[in-house]
């Protein structure tokens, strides 16, 4: 409830307080060993597969180009460790297709050097160059769109992009990477900053921080270039403060308009850790070859933050943390809008942000009781859509009138609806199935 | 950890740890200090009548329900104290009886149960008595009559479609003082006379089993809305409507409308706003519809009052608003983010 004539910190309208459960938080980040085999998968990011340049029984080096990017949205993939490619195989992914993943065996003495380097003179390179150096860096979206990074900056024709909101939200809970990569990478942050003000032109970047990572806030503005272009901004501790539409209103006041990027209103926006492995890696030409994942949960002993090898398998990750037998439910991402994967062979990749192990108490309550109308949903969802009516139809399967009435397409799938709900009715889940259902018929027909 | 099964869950894999029936068990947690009050203002008849109407309900939702129990999700012991509460003390068990049967197996259970029904349940079992019984609902009894503990008042135990026994002069022989038989409307009504904001606040006045104390009411709905298991908006709407309402009556005609106080706290306004207007499944779920159905209702009770032929609009209010919530859930649809007009 927001009252007039008060000071308030930014935010955005309707949302849910989760217990936000971040104890990690102020754990520092920490190495993760190499498992025995990596699993690196070729769809690390939205976009078409990297290819393969490597083969059967090449022995490959920390860093080196494994896989090059197939057109301008795709991403290249660099070798996680010293080893051997044993194969190339797929193996389950967390969407539950088979994903095909280059198999390295890691020679034991590896180092966690990284020994092969690719770096260019960056200083005299127009934006459009820059793009493409950072292409070659394979840095997707961190926050888990996976998005490669480099094109989201690129401008779309007709669009002038003024400001890059740097998403420092982290409103998922449980996860704090974010918060740990701010404290500890804050200069990194800053590089990142530079390079992607380069390749899109913004004159200024905000940095969006909830206001319970104040340590956060602090490491940032001791960070802050001096010339004013970089500012951080305190925002609310509220989910979903960092989902883009949420974190550009609650910062700028403005709105993305419905069905639009938010670059139609001249804003980019970046997560925290993407900037950070951009500015870090970019200068020094090196590769993606691991990412910062928070691996948390009820059911882990040994919780936190560790820097790991892209392609390491949940099985050895889990093992390696102390995962408790209570564990049922494993989740990449965030236990909001994460999802539950069906076997533990796999592997890390770009786009995960967390890893998260439950057990069955921890989950939602399986009784679903009938919709009693209490508008809970309605005001708790950040799109302002209606999901008491999206749910009632969902069940009478009038997925036409769910689009074209109650704007599905808008549905960002956060989760607020089905959090509130006391009926325990899968809201989330049933507008999932509608969209599938939509996309594909009209695939069909 | 390979050895154990995992398991396939939709997201979010949290939840707010609110459910139907936690909700509706403190609704019920709520209403017992209300019951309380009135067994301890009317004695043996005022509990025997709550047990009786609350019985009934549970066993009819039991009865109507033969594929699931939903006697856990609560809803049916709401319907049946509301129900209780809404009667006077003495009114005869057997009308109660219909009474409850009505407002579960009409109100609710014809129309799917939990979620689906239009009206409130409790308001149509209360609406269909007071058509069928109109002589029986408007018999007041004293309270703290000294002998409340020890007997019934005669008319409790009515036999089945029988007329019930005159109480004129079973009050007389309570000795209690200036017993009118009127409630603080009627008496408003018909002889212009208010009773004292201080009077109605405490309850030391004739009506329904649980009208009587607009203070203790108000009291456990501040419970339920610092829970968070009510919507505060809807209370808040239907007494500054009413409120505003009566105090330009009053201002228009100070002689003959009351203060807005005694409208306020007068009669069932007070536990219709709190616990029926604010049931969940009749009223709007959007922010802008929640507070034009609290308006309506507050409006239209002191209409009713003022000009109807009842001396309680009430009922009539709430169930008006029941019967618009779908239509205002339509035209009020927020603005979906990122769209420039309104959606209807
Ligand atoms: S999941 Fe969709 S409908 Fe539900 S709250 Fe989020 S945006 Fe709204
Ligand atoms: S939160 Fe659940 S029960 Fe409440 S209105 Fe929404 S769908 Fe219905």
């Amino acid at each position: 409830m927001r009252l007039p004539f008060f000071n308030h910190t930014p935010t955005f309208d309707h949302g849910i307080h989760p217990v936000y459960h971040k104890e990690t938080g102020h754990l520092p980040i920490r190495r993760f060993p190499f498992a025995p085999k990596l699993y690196v998968s070729l769809e690390q990011h939205i976009g078409k597969p990297a290819i393969a340049i490597v083969r059967v029984g090449q022995e490959v080096l920390r860093g080196e180009l494994i896989a090059k990017p197939d057109g301008l949205f795709s991403l290249p993939i660099h070798a996680p460790a010293t080893g051997i490619i044993e194969a190339l195989e797929p193996m389950p992914s967390d969407n539950g297709e088979m994903e095909m993943c280059i198999v390295i065996r890691v020679y034991e003495a590896d180092t966690q050097e990284v020994q092969v380097r690719y770096p260019h003179d960056l200083e005299n390179m127009s934006g459009r160059e820059l793009a493409l150096v950072m292409q070659e860096v394979g840095v997707a979206g961190k926050g888990g769109a996976t998005f490669p990074t480099h094109a989201k900056l690129i401008p779309p024709n007709g669009c002038t992009i003024d400001t890059i909101i740097v998403n420092g939200a982290e409103c998922e809970p449980f996860l704090t990477c974010d918060h740990r990569i701010m404290v500890e990478r804050a200069q990194d942050i800053m590089e990142g900053i530079k390079y992607a003000r380069r390749v899109c032109g913004a004159p200024r970047a905000i940095i969006g921080v909830e206001d319970n990572k104040m340590d956060a806030v602090a490491a940032l503005e001791a960070a802050l270039p001096a010339d004013g272009s970089v500012t951080v901004k305190v925002v609310e501790t509220k989910y979903p403060q960092g989902a883009a539409e949420t974190l550009i209103t609650a910062l700028l006041g403005r709105e993305v308009p419905a069905g639009k990027r938010s670059s139609s209103i001249g804003v980019v926006m970046n997560n925290v850790m993407t900037l950070a492995y951009m500015g870090r890696l970019l200068p020094l030409g090196e590769g993606m070859t691991e990412r910062i994942v928070t691996i948390a949960g009820p059911s882990v002993e040994r919780p936190g933050n560790y820097i790991v090898p892209l392609g390491t398998p949940l099985r050895f990750l889990l093992e390696h943390v102390g995962a408790r037998s209570t564990a049922t439910e494993v989740i990449l991402g965030g236990p909001m809008m994460g999802t539950t994967i069906p076997s533990v062979d796999v592997p890390i990749t770009k786009g995960v942000c967390g890893v998260l192990a439950f057990g069955k108490k921890d989950a939602i309550p399986p009784q679903i009781y009938p919709c009693i109308h209490c508008g809970e949903c309605v005001n708790a969802c950040p799109k302002k859509l209606n999901p008491t009516q999206m749910g009632l139809l969902a069940a009478k399967r009038e997925y036409d009138v769910m689009a074209e009435q109650f704007m599905l397409g808008e549905c960002f799938e956060c989760g607020c609806c089905s959090y509130v709900c006391p009926s325990h009715i899968p809201l989330v889940q049933q507008f999932r199935v509608a969209k599938y259902f939509l996309k594909n018929r009209e695939k069909v027909t | 950890m390979s050895k154990h099964r995992i398991e396939l869950r939709a997201a979010p894999h949290q939840h707010s740890g609110h459910s139907v029936p936690t909700i509706m068990r403190n609704v019920v947690y709520s209403m017992l200090p209300i019951c309380g009050f009135s067994v301890w203002q009317y004695g043996l008849s005022a509990l025997a009548l709550l047990l009786t109407v609350t019985a009934t309900c549970l066993a009819t939702e039991r009865l109507l329900n033969r594929n699931a129990n939903t006697l856990g999700d609560w809803s049916a012991a709401i319907t049946g104290i509301l129900l209780g509460l809404t009667l006077p003390p003495a009114f005869p068990l057997w009308m109660a009886i219909v009474a409850g049967f009505v407002a579960i197996a009409i109100g609710k259970a014809m129309f799917g149960g939990l979620g689906h029904n239009p009206f409130n349940p409790a308001l149509v079992g209360r609406a269909f008595v007071q058509a069928a019984f109109p002589v029986a609902i408007t018999t007041w009894v004293p309270a703290f009559s000294a002998n409340r503990f020890s007997e019934f008042v005669p008319t409790t135990f009515t036999a089945p479609l029988m007329m019930p026994p005159d109480i004129v002069g079973w009050v007389k022989q309570q000795g209690v003082d200036a017993f009118t038989g009127a409630t603080p409307l009627a008496r408003w009504k018909f002889e212009n006379v208010t009773a004292s904001a201080h009077d109605l606040l405490t309850g030391t006045v004739t009506a329904s089993a649980g009208e009587t104390s607009a203070l203790l009411i108000l009291l456990c709905g501040a419970y339920l809305a610092i829970r968070k298991f009510m919507d505060w908006r809807i209370p808040v709407a239907v007494l500054g409507s009413a409120a505003l309402t009566a105090w330009a009556f009053q201002l228009y005609n100070p002689a003959h409308y009351p203060d807005p106080l005694f409208v306020l706290l007068s009669g069932g306004l007070m536990i219709g706003t709190i616990y029926m207007a604010t049931d969940m499944a009749t009223s709007p779920v959007t922010p802008v519809g929640v507070w034009i159905y609290g308006g309506i209702i507050g409006v239209m009770t002191v209409i009713i009052r003022y000009f109807g032929g009842l001396t309680e609009g009430v009922m009539y209010a709430i169930l008006l608003g029941n019967a618009l919530t779908p239509l205002i859930d339509q035209y009020t649809q927020p603005r979906v983010y990122g769209t420039g007009k309104e959606k209807s």
